[in-house]
């Protein structure tokens, strides 16, 4: 017999399987999720949670399929939250403070007290990717912010009105582009395709018979 | 967190794990993956298949889930569709979006075509989301697109379609370049020289990532780019039937709203399909890594259209979905695992394989070592073997796992597996459809203006796909089939709606003496509790 716990999903109690996930315990209840569900793997952010446990205070963010039930959770899903993005022309924009000034403003209203990042459901120091934003110090807080999942807990909880998940995306987009050193590497062999330097050996490689290229494969040099 | 059971396991793979980081397997001869593939891959198992009775691939086999949902019935009755007064008009309508179809609208928008991407759950809500480990390009000195093609091309078994593959190989360094320049991050040496990894069947290091977040940091730009370039997203709203013009041309899609079930009719004169794959159809019962959307939904609808499938029979098993703890059952774990030094071992501590053997040859090996060889670990789910990732630390220095792979980290990490630590069980997880919609390398099917491109497409990767090729595939076709379909659009003379194929479909079932229950596309799973 497996172990049961109580759980109230929405606020209606149901008993579950102590080894579900959030997620599967809305399922084993009788869900059929639309919204609230996505990747189920940690990734994409769509199903996002708040609970809170009878006898504690505290209300912790998560994300429902990343995380295991327990007796006497009170469950609300968050699968949407309005945060602002600001609309910009990724070719115009310049990774300077400025940018942030103009688009962000609400962020240097911050008042760290720090509740972003304590609901933060992949543990990310949000409060601090912010104050690098701030500072438009964005190589940092694209390193920072990197594992964000854009679940939007941490702007629901702000004081401050920052759409915190929005302002990581463009900084990680600022310096992916232009502050992150450029490969040459890639722009030399992007120039020789479209010169067509390799026509020529892809031409002879396709047209070798079925054979010759099992061959080829088969006793391929194999880069330690 | 691990049995006691497991716990004895562990102790013999730790006591092996010096002497297993120096060995180098061996690699299989063809003819041994020959048999080893025939004898294990679940593509090979029998019974498991059922052959078409209608439609444009009558007489082939496909997995006996997808058939069913090939040959069930439509959703709606097409009298009862009101096809005078479309909600939506546009030049390009293009269905799902994940990384294809997102790549596909920002073409087609930057080429000048009203677009508008219709997706049944949100935007992003895709397996580019999820994928981990990178993208594969030939950009380095020592490679080439011709050394990619002929990796590619022998790891999907000499099947896939050249004129496709050779667009994968050739346009995959300016597709990694268009991604860069969109703010994409990869890692990066400090002279910016991208930092490169194999792959399982590559013959050189070109697998490009973002830690192991590469699908989800494509996505999000991607994404972010649609956003700005305020390209109209209809989102909770699944495409259910094309759309076809009197002369049998794709021209719009019947859509319906997932919440309140509304039906609306979108006009187009191109469709693009991106609709992904087919994972939550659980063939053969296995778990899967993919997203809760992927139901085959886009081959279904261009079958009923009169599209071919091709290779639809082969899919991709990943050798390493998580197989404990049950709650993250089939999760992918990273094939950049074993890229970075983790190998796989038995029950006994043994290095049972070479870890970059092609996903086909992986995963079957994997499956004979807990079938017939009987050294698997037990689970509470089935069988496991065991990836030895604390040989990465002891590979690639101390704290390598934490700055390569901090997804997978944390993953085990919020079940008290600690990985740096201790070693990983896993198992094969339906991963991939090989096949899908046949496609000219223009991304159109055998319906005129119906382009297609991403997982949706079968025949780019062959009979199997490497690492790293996906992301790739969806990066270069999407962005081919944005281009084509807007460019087609100019010139489309827009006719007379019809669902005719409709009926037309029904009546062919209804021929071949088929009587479904079911209705497709299915457009999510269900695992409610069966009471």
């Amino acid at each position: 017999m497996e172990t049961m716990v109580h759980v109230f999903l929405m606020g209606k109690q149901y008993e579950v399987p102590a080894s579900l996930t959030i997620m599967g315990a809305f399922e084993y209840a009788g869900y059929q999720l639309v919204r609230g569900c996505g990747c189920r793997n940690g990734f994409c952010g769509a199903c996002a949670t708040v609970y809170r446990v009878k006898g504690d205070s505290e209300l912790h963010a998560c994300l429902a399929c990343q995380t295991q039930v327990v007796d006497n959770m009170y469950i609300a899903m968050l699968p949407f939250f309005p945060v602002v993005k600001q609309v910009y022309d990724i070719e115009k924009v310049t990774p300077s403070q400025m940018i942030m000034m103009q688009l962000y403003p609400e962020i240097y209203a911050c008042i760290g007290c720090n509740a972003c990042t304590k609901s933060c459901t992949q543990d990310l120091n949000v409060m601090q990717y912010i104050a690098y934003a701030q500072r438009g110090e964005f190589e940092k807080c694209a390193e920072e912010s990197f594992d964000c999942v854009m679940c939007g807990v941490c702007s629901s909880r702000c004081p401050a009105g920052i759409s915190h998940p929005q302002v990581a995306m463009l900084a990680r987009r600022l310096n992916g582009k232009y502050l992150a050193p450029k490969s040459a590497h890639l722009e030399k062999r992007v120039q020789e395709i479209q010169a067509g330097d390799f026509e020529g050996m892809m031409e002879e490689l396709m047209q070798k018979p079925l054979a010759e290229l099992q061959e080829l494969y088969n006793h391929r040099e194999i880069e330690q | 967190m691990y049995t006691n059971e497991m716990m004895e396991s562990i102790r013999k793979v730790e006591a092996a794990r010096a002497k297993n980081l120096e060995l180098e397997p061996r690699r299989m001869t063809a003819e041994e993956k020959d048999t080893l593939l025939k004898t294990y891959h679940p593509d090979y198992k029998e019974g498991e298949f059922a052959v078409l009775q209608v439609g444009p691939n009558r007489g082939e086999k496909v997995p006996t889930e997808l058939a069913a949902l090939l040959q069930a019935n439509s959703r709606i009755a097409p009298a009862q569709v009101d096809l005078e007064h479309p909600a939506y008009d546009v030049d390009v309508l293009i269905i799902g979006g994940g990384g294809a179809g997102t790549s596909a609208a920002i073409e087609a928008d930057k080429a000048g075509a009203k677009v508008m991407i219709v997706t049944k759950l949100r935007m992003g809500d895709a397996n580019t989301m999820m994928a981990e480990g990178g993208i594969q390009a030939a950009d380095k000195p020592n490679d080439s697109p011709a050394i990619h093609y002929l990796d590619a091309f022998g790891g999907g078994h000499f099947a896939a379609k050249p004129e496709l593959l050779y667009k994968l190989v050739t346009e995959a360094p300016e597709a990694i370049a268009w991604l860069n320049d969109l703010g994409v991050e990869f890692d990066k040496e400090p002279d910016g020289t991208m930092i490169t990894t194999h792959g399982g069947g590559t013959s050189r290091k070109r697998m490009h990532a973002a830690k192991d977040y590469s699908g989800a940091e494509i996505m999000r730009t991607l994404r972010d780019e649609v956003l700005n370039r305020q390209i109209p997203v209809v989102d909770f709203t699944a495409a259910i039937e094309l759309v076809l013009d009197e002369n049998g041309r794709a021209a719009g899609a019947v859509l319906m709203n997932m919440e309140t079930q509304e039906l609306m009719v979108a006009r187009a004169k191109t469709v693009v399909i991106a609709t992904g794959g087919a994972g939550r159809l659980h063939y053969q019962g296995f778990p899967t890594s993919n997203h809760y959307g992927a139901t085959a939904d886009g081959l279904v609808l261009a079958y009923r259209a009169g599209a071919k499938l091709l290779y639809p029979d082969t899919l991709q098993y990943h050798p390493t979905g998580a197989a404990f703890p049950e709650q993250i059952f089939g999760a992918l774990v990273t094939e950049k695992v074993r890229s970075l030094g983790a190998k796989l071992i038995n029950v006994d501590g043994e290095a049972f394989m070479h870890p970059l053997e092609t996903r086909d040859v992986s995963a079957a090996s994997i499956i004979r070592e807990c079938t017939t060889r009987g050294k698997g670990v037990r689970t509470s789910q089935g069988l496991g073997v065991w990836l030895d990732t604390p040989m990465i630390e002891r590979k690639g220095g101390e704290g390598t796992i934490e700055r390569r792979i901090p997804a997978m980290l944390r993953m085990f990490g919020k079940y008290d597996i600690d990985i740096r630590k201790q070693p990983i069980l896993v198992y094969p997880t339906l991963h991939y459809q090989n096949g899908g919609i046949d496609i000219s390398k223009d991304c159109q099917s055998g319906v005129e203006n119906l382009f297609v491109a991403g997982e949706a497409v079968g025949g780019i990767h062959g009979r199997n796909r490497l690492m790293g090729n996906s992301l790739l595939d969806i990066i270069v076709f999407g962005r081919t089939a944005g281009k084509s379909a807007a460019a087609k659009a100019q010139a489309v003379q827009e006719g007379q709606l019809t669902l005719s194929h409709v009926d037309a479909f029904a009546r062919q079932l209804e021929q071949a003496g088929i009587h479904s229950d079911l209705v497709s596309p299915k457009l999510l799973p269900d695992y409610r509790r069966v009471k």
